[in-house]
């Protein structure tokens, strides 16, 4: 009988094809296949063909032919992409800075408990939820060289006699849309770096507060160093972002006045579709990639250097 | 309960010049599908037009008559004008899009190897209506093929202020750049002054520096379209000039100004004039309750347009022309050709003409006599932008090279560059380098 039973509620082996997942390397190979197949086709092709069209003659509607680094090399004795570059990097570099700083700041004041914190925290996300060309626009509005409201109220405050020239001047159109990328970003930096606040457990800083250290020494000696990898992990992620900025400066500026803000990713735009040529737009975009890869090298060296002491 | 056989179904859905083939069987042989399915659609793709009443009467009234005397089907699409290079670059890299797309200045030239030749029509109406401007040649034609149909010119002229010019005692508009500065002076005293702008933007930047520069008789390059003549004492000569005529006169946010920007300040009184399409004044048109003078009058009675002054080579101007090109990967090149013809047609021309009301300069000569510049006087100026304007790349042809020196503000910059303090002969300098990495290439 009991022979039988056993008999009847037999174990249909696994056909040998599925058997191999079984195995753990052939298991993990087949869960990665979706992932590398979306990486792959979103990613690693439009890049090949990235660096393709940088290496060759193409225009819109002609192929072109292999051309090697002659479109980098154009690029490179060009002064309008000279004077990208360096804009880019400025833009990068400021902002960078006052997001962190200002987002640390935010992040720490609404780590306190106080009333309407849940409220307060939802609004302060809302320069980065509302789409960019959206309040791009708001704030260029803000900025006209007519009709500036910051102009009036300066002026009607009695701290200006004149009207400053926000997007007219090379150097205050360079401010400008600095001040609006760092409006911009700030909540991202602000909310992630909350985040990280959070993991931290209050008895550190009560302990060292016992043991008789100041607000500045228990940030410094305790916050820090305990918010270090999530804040190189967020300064990572606004540093490619900011980079490879493109519609802020296209709505603001489209990069004038004479290439005073131009980036990166605006002068490819004017130079790949305004001109029709693919190849060399291409080939500024492409000169982006050895900065940011070094950067992100860096900091990831960074990231891990903190991680693992 | 009547039995329907699959026979018989099969054999009505072969229509009735399917089974005068033989059924289902015969349209099989034929390897086509019946002709009732194969209405071909003309997809058209062309700017939102600065005057709706256009794109109305398209919509409404034109493309239902199309459809009915071609026997196709029209999707019109209309995007924003800035939208349109990305939109054909798309179109022509994936091999799929519009039909027609409209073509802003040289983008013809730009993208010469996409489009089918459309000399015939262009020959064609040219000869009927008595003879295409040259402006209009140059731009959609390399002398060897028409990359785009000429569709119509939007001409660049100066709206201004009757009453500001009149309080300080000048009664006509200025004729020379020397006398426009001291009118501009005056007015900029009086807290009104010129407004143009030097920024990055592709309509009224370029529409004022270009024929600026060639009134002065500064040109990019020789008639080869590789020797770069840019570093010209014409040239220096026109951007020192600027540098003292932008202080005394203008408005000095204009560096930042779009092409919407002197529209804005104009209607709100605060600069007495701009190089503009008549897009001002048919605002102020619209809306008389809105835009009214200090004096309380409508603004639309205290407007009037004249071209840009002229320097001691001549008097120019450089409009945005505009063609439509039929795309090669088309599959539906004879309707969209067709659709053209009709589009072309005086009948049909005169209703977009006439909805225009004078925004839009037809190419060829016959319509500057016609009795539509004479209903509104004010409009009467913009008559003359196709036959006046002057392509890009003089002396050498519009070409692509022409293009990409206007895509990278090159001109505008060199006089960006001078009012914001660099010397002239720097800025001169500048833009002959970058001029040569573009032309000598």
């Amino acid at each position: 009988m009991a022979v039988t039973a056993v008999s009847g509620v037999e174990v249909r082996r696994p056909v040998p094809r599925l058997r191999r997942l079984e195995d753990e390397r052939w298991l993990a190979l087949a869960l990665l296949v979706p992932t590398a197949v979306l990486l792959g086709l979103f990613i690693a092709y439009p890049f090949f063909e990235g660096v393709m069209l940088s290496l060759s003659s193409s225009r819109v509607g002609i192929p072109g032919e292999f051309v090697g680094l002659k479109n980098f090399s154009k690029i490179w004795d060009d002064s309008i992409f000279r004077t990208a570059v360096w804009n880019t990097f400025w833009y990068t570099g400021v902002t960078t800075v006052f997001k962190l700083a200002l987002g640390l700041w935010l992040a720490m004041l609404l780590n306190r408990h106080f009333k309407g914190k849940a409220l307060v925290r939802a609004f302060i996300l809302l320069p980065f939820i509302i789409p960019t060309v959206l309040s791009t626009f708001a704030w260029k509005w803000m900025f006209d060289p007519t009709f500036s409201v910051i102009n009036w109220t300066l002026f009607h405050l009695g701290i200006i006699t004149t009207r400053i020239n926000w997007l007219g001047d090379p150097d205050l159109a360079m401010t400008s849309i600095i001040i609006v990328n760092i409006w911009r970003g700030v909540p991202f930096f602000a909310i992630s770096l909350l985040a990280g606040l959070q993991t931290i457990s209050p008895e550190l800083n009560e302990a060292a507060a016992i043991d008789g250290a100041r607000p500045w020494n228990r940030f410094w000696y305790v916050t820090w160093p305990l918010l270090l990898p999530v804040t190189m992990v967020v300064m990572l992620f606004s540093v490619i972002q900011t980079f490879a900025d493109f519609q802020l400066v296209y709505v603001m500026t489209g990069g004038g006045p004479a290439n005073a803000t131009q980036l990166f990713a605006t002068y490819a735009y004017q130079i790949g579709i305004g001109t029709g040529l693919l190849s060399e737009g291409a080939a500024i975009s492409l000169a982006m990639f050895p900065f940011l890869f070094i950067i992100v090298v860096v900091q990831l060296l960074y990231i891990r250097r903190v991680e693992t002491r | 309960m009547v039995k329907t056989k699959r026979r018989s179904v099969l054999k009505l859905a072969g229509g009735t010049a399917a089974v005068s083939l033989g059924g289902m069987a015969g349209i099989l042989a034929t390897g086509r599908t019946p002709a009732y399915a194969q209405q071909k659609t003309v997809h058209w793709l062309k700017w939102v037009d600065f005057v709706p009443a256009t794109d109305t009467l398209f919509r409404k009234e034109m493309m239902p008559e199309a459809e009915k005397a071609l026997g196709v089907k029209m999707n019109l699409e209309t995007v924003n004008g800035n939208d349109l290079q990305p939109r054909i670059t798309a179109a022509i890299q994936s091999g799929a899009g519009p039909d027609l797309i409209m073509s802003f200045n040289s983008y013809t030239h730009l993208y010469a190897n996409s489009v089918v030749d459309m000399s015939a029509l262009a020959e064609e109406v040219g000869t009927r209506e008595g003879g295409l401007f040259p402006y209009a040649k140059a731009i959609c034609s390399d002398g060897k093929m028409f990359m785009g149909m000429p569709w119509a010119v939007i001409g660049g002229m100066v709206a201004y202020r009757k009453s500001w010019f009149d309080e300080i005692g000048v009664d006509k508009f200025p004729d020379t750049w020397e006398t426009y500065r001291e009118a501009g002076k005056k007015l900029k005293a009086k807290g009104h002054p010129l407004g143009q702008t030097l920024g990055h933007t592709f309509g009224d930047a370029p529409g004022f520096t270009y024929p600026y520069l060639w009134s002065w008789g500064g040109k990019e390059v020789e008639a080869d379209g590789k020797t770069v003549i840019i570093n010209s004492k014409a040239t220096l000569e026109s951007v020192k000039f600027m540098t003292g005529f932008w202080k005394d006169a203008h408005d000095e946010g204009g560096l930042a100004w779009d092409d919407t920007n002197n529209n804005r300040a104009f209607l709100s009184q605060t600069i007495a004039a701009t190089l503009n399409g008549a897009s001002i004044y048919i605002e102020s048109l619209r809306k008389p309750e809105q835009y009214q003078t200090d004096k309380g009058q409508p603004l639309n009675k205290d407007i009037l347009h004249a071209p840009l002054p002229k320097g001691p080579a001549g008097q120019f101007g450089f409009h945005l022309l505009q063609s439509n090109m039929l795309m090669k990967y088309s599959k539906n090149q004879d309707a969209a050709k067709e659709f053209l013809k009709w589009l072309h047609t005086e009948a049909n021309y005169r209703k977009f003409f006439e909805s225009q009301k004078g925004f839009a300069t037809p190419c060829t000569a016959k319509w500057e006599s016609d009795p539509l510049w004479n209903v509104d006087p004010v409009m009467t100026p913009y008559k003359v932008a196709a036959r006046l304007g002057q392509a890009i790349g003089n002396a050498g042809p519009p070409n692509a090279k022409a293009q990409e020196v206007l895509s990278k503000y090159i001109i505008t910059d060199m006089y960006a560059k001078a009012v914001q303090g660099m010397p002239a002969e720097e800025s001169v300098k500048w833009a002959e380098s970058e001029l040569k990495k573009v032309y000598e290439v």
